[in-house]
């Protein structure tokens, strides 16, 4: 076994982690979500990674982005995720997207993958992955920020999750967002992500929100 | 009396948990706007847990969860 992995070992046995060796994921967006999401996948030892973002790092990023420093300023995002991740592992199969995703791209990067992970920083983007991973029939690791509070749940293609989630006016009004929010955030996602991908128990349609200044975790069911 | 609980950005200038006289209140929507609270400020309304919208009816003892959104990321 790759002694890259060997303190996985115990948690998960040689033959889950085997199995995650031959996992696909499309991480959508490489920014605050995106940046914690490929560190994890990565290090817990997921095979094959596509990343896609059209952006590139610029100063304000730097206070939640893992990825993100003075060293990548105005490079691509994806591209640096893609180094990053063969820094860990140089066995991962990593594809960097450099494109928005939206109805168009998609669709062609989804065929193949076992699970998408939500990276993304609008309702309306997150809304269209939901419907692209319901047409893939792909279940979608949801994940989602705001200041002190995150929120991860596992979606089942056509249970039309965000749609409750977030009603036809849900709007923000506010867009600060700590350090730690994110790592938390996708923390939940990874380990919800990889229970899914090892065929272990894990819910859908269930919420798990963390509010980690009034210090509540809340388990909402959607069904 | 109907319990009301907020949570994160809804607690700005509001206390976490409320009790409202249910007398007059017919619909989780009455409880927004007896708390100033706008509808898209709203993303999940919960009533005694279970996922409800503005138009759904209330009544007294029953607990009303309300959460903004969380979209960022």
């Amino acid at each position: 076994m790759d002694r890259r992995f060997i303190r996985n070992l115990g948690a998960l046995s040689r033959e889950e982690c085997a199995l995650l060796a031959q996992k696909r994921v499309l991480v959508a967006g490489c920014g605050g979500l995106g940046g914690h999401l490929i560190e994890l996948l990565t290090r817990v030892g997921v095979g094959a990674i596509l990343a896609a973002d059209a952006d590139v790092f610029e100063e304000s990023n730097f206070n939640r982005q893992l990825l993100s420093g003075t060293s990548v300023l105005g490079k691509s995002k994806a591209q640096t995720a893609r180094a990053r991740a063969l820094d860990i592992n140089p066995a991962v199969d990593f594809t960097a997207v450099e494109a928005y995703l939206d109805e168009r791209s998609t669709p062609g990067l989804l065929p193949g993958c076992d699970a998408v992970l939500d990276g993304l920083d609008s309702i309306p983007a997150r809304k269209m992955l939901a419907r692209a991973c319901t047409d893939a029939g792909i279940p979608l690791i949801y994940g989602a920020i705001r200041g002190w509070a995150a929120q991860a749940a596992v979606s089942m293609p056509g249970d039309g999750l965000l749609e409750l989630l977030y009603p036809a006016d849900a709007a923000l009004t506010d867009k600060s967002v700590l350090s730690f929010t994110p790592a938390l955030c996708a923390a939940m996602q990874v380990s919800l992500c990889v229970r899914l991908l090892l065929g272990r128990p894990v819910e859908t349609g269930v919420v798990h929100y963390v509010d980690l200044l009034g210090e509540e975790y809340e388990r909402i069911e959607f069904r | 009396m109907i319990e009301v609980r907020v949570f994160a950005t809804l607690r700005q200038g509001r206390e976490k948990i409320s009790m409202l006289e249910a007398g007059g209140l017919r619909t989780a929507g009455d409880i927004l706007a007896a708390m100033d609270i706008p509808r898209e400020e709203v993303s999940i309304l919960l009533i005694n847990g279970f996922h409800k919208r503005p138009e759904d009816p209330v009544k007294d003892g029953d607990l009303v969860s309300l959460f903004p959104p969380v979209g960022g990321g």
